[in-house]
């Protein structure tokens, strides 16, 4: 049997070597090892992926050491590999590889470049630990890890302040969702007695009553901390802001992996959730109104990043929206191809950035498609996919998602509606970013015009291949309706996930009219944006003035920011500097600590005062003493 | 015959005497009889209980008791006329070197 | 012969407030005499002559001669102002003295107390053998080593005096 620990140990290697060795051996040194751990890790993930469809069960398990063993509670080191994380190891692994391959082009020339593959490498080790897991405590370690990771990678350009500002911030919110999971993980243990998946998911049934309040504050836990990792409602707001990181970061960490792990986190646990009816529609609500929000934001963003970041938020709705009407292999898919497509346009938008010398801002781009033909192409095969045009990967899951939140037992009209207008608005967004970006008049510096060219094979070879991921990768899940293929992902997950009880509702031709709904509406977002961005920006910016409440609320991110400031933050650190620090730490802390010193002294000063070397003190002395003894003995 | 429970209150007397001396005298060597007083009430303690028990060993004891007085007097007295050349003084609140 | 008793006691009792209260530590000094020899009085009365005789011999003889010397040499010029300077100190003392006073004069008054077993020298014993040869006697034969020893300690005090109160000539 191959060694499953083999998976997580390249990319350690890779860090260790690139850590420690990379400010000496160089460039190239780093630049091969960096992509070539993640590289072998990919083709391992290929071998254990295939042994285990093969196997008895589609699990493989293997037990490193026991990490902890106290009376009846034991934990191990023990990776297991099965359906869920097999997907996510091919993912991970190989979304990873290509974006290791992109960061030699795009990195080319920064300093601390020894550092950025050294924790890009740390961060992949610790996201394969996190899905190779078998119990709460391993995955949590990888979950922890690749908080840490994401700070580190936002941080890289830690000397410009606004990158130090986002990297505290998003470990910051990550932490507070990490309390709901150790709670919840607490609590699990109590009442099922084990911390593994297996265990857990089987015994939860007959361990935790259906829809009693134990399991619903255990799933609501475990949802805060997913909210914190995959940036949902009211836990988001550290996704645009960690676009201060390079942008294959970006595309690695928040759009195709790190982002996905409260995903994973769910999915795993679905035999748990489905028993908590309230939190499942909790996870149903808060990931439609995180899709709406964000795409709300992203239509009037003229950054090129922090469209994709907030569009990321958006689709990341939509996944957490499949899970909470049980939709929880739709949502598998989705999170599949977002990280084809997402990954994808981060790298595209990367590769614009990297000609246009890190100018991240739209309006002073345009007409960028001639000279960046490569560029060009490869993104709008995301952008295609990412509106759910048909045929392209995100059409398949998408639809699937849409169809479920209308026809799951859990689902209905309303969550449908949401969708479909969240739909459009991605639509109109995405392609109003194309356009601003490669179609038009060119608004770019003049001192930039010449020296805009295609970006080099090492950037331009990742793109290609996440293209064509993008087109195809759909067909592994076309829904039954559209009879051409077997759908994949049921056939593979099938019987993996709990199914929600109670019957779907919704007939074969319902889901067919939607999916043209749906269609016709993401054609009638490109429609509009080509008629308000293709040209002119006239247009555009009429409608923004005389939109302009809604303009404003949207261009400042709905206040969001400022209202956990003022709300949160602010009173925080109030309590924290007045009663905490001056009432409590100064006069309490420091006073008692101070206390017993001039206790201490004075006690002694007291009794110091018995040696005060006059003779006739201590005669005293013995004369009590004998008065003492004569007194007990008669 | 003269019972021994007055010997024995009128020894103690003298050695609380003697204690009292010890303790509020200031001049050293006005505590030395002092204790020289109260070694005298012991002797009278022995004296008695020699008596009383028809025992010689009280009286052998005094002898004892007697002669380490007086070592124990000469060698007290040549200490404080050391003493008395640095210090100047013979009185004991001054003799507080040892103190904290 | 009781009432000779309660005499020499009560002269001896005063003379021991005298040393206790005086302020000229010469007069302390001769209040102990007195002392002394008002209980020598009280040993020739327990028929302890030999002890009596000592007693002033050595007593007030010798050991206070010597604190009356050294009280000489080391007259300071002050006179002392008060015998007693009182602060809590003490009265605590006094408190605490008064305190073992009560204690052993109860337990001596008691009457009940346990007298051990009676030696082998009772009154007309000794009248026979005479006091004096007796207790040379004992000396020599029962309590020779203790005997022996005090006369090294007392070669010890003597050497020990002459060398602490020696004048450094540095």
């Amino acid at each position: 049997m191959s060694q499953i620990w083999l998976i997580p140990a390249f990319p350690l290697l890779g860090f260790l070597l690139n850590g420690f060795l990379g400010k000496i051996f160089g460039t190239r040194f780093v630049s091969f090892v960096g992509p070539m751990s993640v590289g072998l890790a990919f083709l391992q993930s290929l071998v254990l992926f295939f042994e285990m469809l093969r196997t008895e069960g589609h699990r493989i398990i293997e037990n490193l050491y026991t990490w902890m063993a106290a009376g009846s509670f034991q934990v191990n080191i023990s990776f297991q590999v099965d359906e869920l994380s097999g997907l996510y190891l091919l993912i991970i692994t190989g979304v990873g590889f290509l974006i290791h391959v992109y960061s030699i082009g795009y990195m080319n020339g920064e300093k601390g470049y020894y550092r950025y593959f050294a924790y890009l490498n740390l961060f992949v080790f610790f996201m394969l630990l996190l899905v190779l897991g078998d119990s709460f405590l391993l995955m949590f370690v990888g979950w922890e890890g690749v908080g840490l990771c994401s700070y580190l990678l936002i941080g890289y350009y830690f000397e410009k302040h606004s990158a130090a500002e986002a990297c505290k911030k998003a470990f910051l919110f990550n932490r507070v969702g990490d309390f709901g999971v150790l709670s919840a993980v607490l609590l699990i243990f109590l009442s099922i007695g084990s911390l593994e998946f297996n265990t857990v998911n089987a015994e939860a049934a007959s361990r935790l009553e259906y829809g009693g309040t134990l399991v619903t504050v255990i799933t609501l836990l475990l949802f805060l901390g997913a909210t914190g990792k995959s940036a949902q409602i009211p836990l988001y707001v550290w996704l645009p802001d960690a676009m201060e990181g390079p942008t294959p970061v970006s595309a690695l960490i928040h759009a195709a992996t790190m982002v996905t792990a409260g995903l994973y986190m769910v999915a795993r646990l679905s035999h748990l959730f489905i028993l908590a009816p309230l939190t499942m529609n909790v996870i149903a609500v808060i990931g439609t109104v995180t899709a709406l929000l964000a795409a709300t934001i992203a239509l009037t963003q003229t950054d090129i990043k922090r469209v994709l970041a907030y569009s990321t938020v958006s689709q990341l709705g939509y996944m957490f929206l499949a899970m909470g009407v049980g939709a929880f292999t739709a949502g598998i898919f989705h999170v599949m191809t977002h990280a084809f497509f997402k990954a994808l346009l981060f790298l595209g938008s990367g590769s614009v950035i990297y000609a246009m010398h890190h100018e991240q801002d739209m309006m002073k781009m345009g007409a960028l498609r001639k000279k960046l033909p490569v560029t060009y192409l490869t993104m709008m095969a995301g952008t295609l996919a990412i509106t759910g045009i048909p045929l392209f990967s995100g059409f398949f899951s998408k639809d699937e998602i849409l169809w479920k939140a209308f026809s799951s037992p859990l689902g209905s009209g309303l969550f449908w509606t949401l969708g479909f207008l969240t739909a459009g608005m991605t639509s109109f967004y995405m392609f109003r970013m194309m356009f601003l970006t490669f179609h038009g008049n060119s608004r770019v510096d003049s001192h930039l015009q010449s020296h805009l060219h295609e970006s080099p094979l090492s950037m331009t070879g990742p793109l290609v291949i996440l293209a064509v991921l993008s087109i195809f990768g759909g067909f592994f899940g076309v829904p039954h309706v559209l009879h051409f293929l077997p759908n994949g992902m049921e056939l593979y997950f099938h019987d993996f996930f709990a199914k929600a009880p109670g019957d779907a509702h919704g007939s074969m031709n319902t889901e067919i009219l939607l999916m043209v709904l749906s269609v016709m509406l993401a054609l009638f977002g490109w429609f509009w944006a080509r008629k308000m961005y293709s040209g002119s920006l006239d247009a555009a910016r009429r409608m923004s003035r005389s939109w302009s409440t809604l303009y404003d609320l949207s261009l400042n991110k709905w206040y969001v920011d400022e209202i956990y400031q003022a709300l949160i933050i602010a009173p925080g650190r109030l309590l924290s500097t007045h009663l905490l620090w001056q009432a409590f730490d100064k006069n309490v802390i420091d006073r008692s600590v101070n206390g017993s010193g001039v206790l201490a002294r004075g006690a002694g000063g007291l009794i110091r005062g018995l040696q005060d070397g006059v003779m006739q003190t201590y005669a005293l002395i013995f004369a009590i003493g004998t008065l003492t003894v004569i007194w007990y003995i008669f | 015959m003269i019972p021994l429970t007055h010997i024995l209150i009128l020894s103690a007397l003298l050695f609380s005497i003697g204690v009292l001396g010890v303790m509020l005298r200031r001049n050293v060597i006005v505590i030395f009889m002092s204790i020289e007083l109260m070694l005298n009430a012991v002797n009278l303690s022995f004296i008695g209980f020699a008596r009383s028990l028809d025992s010689m060993t009280g009286v052998v004891f005094i002898f004892f008791i007697i002669v380490v007085a007086a070592a124990e007097a000469v060698v007290g007295l040549s200490i404080i006329l050391a003493i008395y050349r640095t210090r100047k003084s013979l009185n004991i609140d001054d003799f507080n070197l040892l103190r904290w | 012969m009781l009432i000779l008793f309660y005499l020499f006691a009560t002269i001896s009792v005063i003379c021991a407030l005298g040393v206790l209260f005086m302020k000229n530590p010469f007069h302390c000094a001769l209040m102990l005499v007195g002392t002394f020899f008002c209980l020598g009085g009280i040993y020739v009365m327990l028929n302890a002559e030999f002890v009596a005789v000592i007693q002033v011999l050595v007593y007030a003889g010798a050991i206070m001669v010597l604190f009356l010397f050294v009280l000489m040499l080391l007259s300071t010029n002050e006179p002392s102002q008060v015998a007693v300077k009182w602060d809590v100190g003490k009265m605590l003392a006094v408190v605490v003295t008064l305190g073992i006073f009560t204690q052993v004069a109860s337990v001596f008054s008691d009457g009940s107390m346990m007298l051990g077993e009676k030696g082998a020298y009772p009154l007309e014993k000794i009248e026979e053998i005479g006091s004096i040869t007796l207790i040379g006697q004992l000396l020599f034969t029962e309590y020779v080593l203790p005997f022996e020893i005090i006369s090294i300690l007392l070669l010890v005090a003597v050497i020990g005096a002459v060398v602490i109160a020696k004048r450094r000539f540095n």
